[in-house]
């Protein structure tokens, strides 16, 4: 058969989706901005709730691409047109047609200066998540001038479950990070304290629940119940966490030498641009919309464009490589049931 | 001296820094499940004193790891020890040994 599919974007849901296909012997061409593939997943050092390393999923998925698949890195959309078939037209002039398209767009991280009261990107010892994860992958302590910190707060639902920033939804993977981290940390610096702060832990898949209570149990984490509503500088540099425990129902002052923000998924605006070519319909946290949650989670309103990955909204890695298996499925089905029409 | 009605509030905020941080650590030794509680209540709910007290077993617990043992020296002597708290924990906390060290700690301490 002929049919090709374009997929856009080379991160674990276009990996996942594009080896399906292969193996249903769909030939498909993949999209990707970056000068490699694997999205977020390649900035992890280790996964929840297990710790494997980000490398070997990653692994897993470029063995199995297969050799027929058409790759473009650096790739930039310019335009989509539809006119029976699709026409992919990159910034360096370059056009793809295929059959179907699968947007696997994903997400991009919040903007953790956009919550100024916790001082990112204003005092030195306050980072994302994402940038303490950068250190466990490349080996670096997360030393403040050559010192071991003493004390280490992390803050939970930074840019999720908050209306100030317009993001009311949870993004899901950020609790379980939060704890995974707090274990790492405590492993590089046993005598360090640590301090999770949250709202809700929400320990929703396998194995997440058995972590926290390991965290509590083996490695002596402290939970405080309480979103963190301002951090402030003090002289030597050290940082103090203002919240209310509201397990006691009081406030609650603290000072810590390193905080680190769990920072939440955010819809990228590219894929609204590629949305609006293509008139797809968007939710109201701004992720784009299947044509149904539940029964036609990977389908849109526009024949022949589908969804896979967190493009719909915040989600784990396994739920992410699931999806990508769902759509391959319904492509496949939809390529079938074109070609006898036609 | 005339009253003028001016009073001074104690200050309500727990300082995290300035806290007695010893019978946590002595909790920790003797009774290490102190650290596994979700805050669920279920102890609470059960318990035989806090049906006719004040008393709140879970709220012990949470004063405890925030180092408030002030208040804990009045509080644990309303436990009966009738060990159901322990009967209903979701998470495994000895709450009659806790509850027992807490005493001791306090004791040889000299809190």
């Amino acid at each position: 058969m002929s049919e090709k599919v374009i997929i856009i974007g080379g991160g674990l849901a276009g990996m996942s989706a594009a080896t399906a296909l292969a193996q249903l012997g769909v030939s498909v061409t993949l999209l990707e901005k970056e000068n490699q593939l694997g999205g977020h997943v390649k900035n992890w050092d280790r996964l929840f709730p297990t710790r494997r390393k980000s490398d070997e999923v990653l692994a897993y998925f470029s063995e199995h691409l297969g050799k027929n698949i058409d790759l473009h890195l650096r790739a930039n959309i310019r335009s989509i047109s539809r006119n029976g078939r699709f026409t992919v037209t990159l910034e360096n002039e370059v056009e793809i047609k295929g059959d179907a398209v699968l947007i696997a767009t994903g997400y991009e991280l919040f903007d953790a200066f956009r919550k100024e009261e916790y001082g990112y990107d204003i005092y030195d010892q306050v980072i994302t998540s994402a940038e303490l994860e950068g250190m466990f992958r490349s080996g670096e302590k997360p030393l403040l001038d050559g010192q071991v910190p003493r004390r280490i707060g992390i803050v939970h639902c930074v840019g999720s479950r908050d209306e100030k920033v317009g993001n009311l939804y949870c993004s899901k993977v950020c609790c379980v990070t939060g704890v995974k981290q707090a274990i790492e940390l405590r492993e590089i610096f046993p005598e360090t304290e640590i301090f999770n702060f949250y709202m809700d832990l929400r320990m929703f898949d396998r194995h997440f629940e058995e972590m926290y209570f390991e965290a509590q149990k083996e490695y002596g984490i402290n939970f405080i119940r309480g979103r963190v509503s301002e951090c402030a500088e003090n002289q030597d540099n050290s940082i103090v966490v203002k919240v209310e425990d509201t397990l006691t129902g009081r406030p609650l002052k603290i000072t810590v030498d390193l905080l680190v923000l769990l920072v939440g998924m955010v819809p990228r605006p590219e894929t609204r641009r590629i949305a609006d070519m293509l008139g797809l319909p968007m939710g109201d946290d701004k992720f784009l919309l299947p044509t149904d949650e539940h029964t036609k989670a990977n389908q849109t309103p526009v024949e022949g464009v589908f969804l896979s990955g967190t493009v719909k909204g915040p989600g784990c890695i396994a739920g992410t490589v699931a999806d990508g298996r769902a759509v391959a499925v319904e492509i496949k089905s939809f390529l079938d049931k074109k070609r006898t029409q036609d | 001296m005339k009253n003028f009605g001016y009073t001074l509030q104690p200050d309500r905020q727990i300082d995290f820094d300035r806290n007695e941080r010893r019978v946590l650590d002595y909790l920790k030794e003797w009774e290490p499940s102190v650290n596994q509680c979700v805050a669920c209540g279920s102890c609470t709910a059960t318990c035989s004193a806090g049906q006719f007290s004040d008393f709140n077993i879970r709220s012990v617990q949470t004063f405890l790891r925030r180092g408030e043992v002030n208040k804990l020296k009045t509080e644990i002597r309303k436990c009966m020890f009738c060990g159901k708290c322990q009967l209903v924990c979701p998470r495994g906390v000895n709450m009659r040994n806790l509850i027992l060290s807490l005493h001791n700690a306090i004791e040889r301490l000299g809190i």
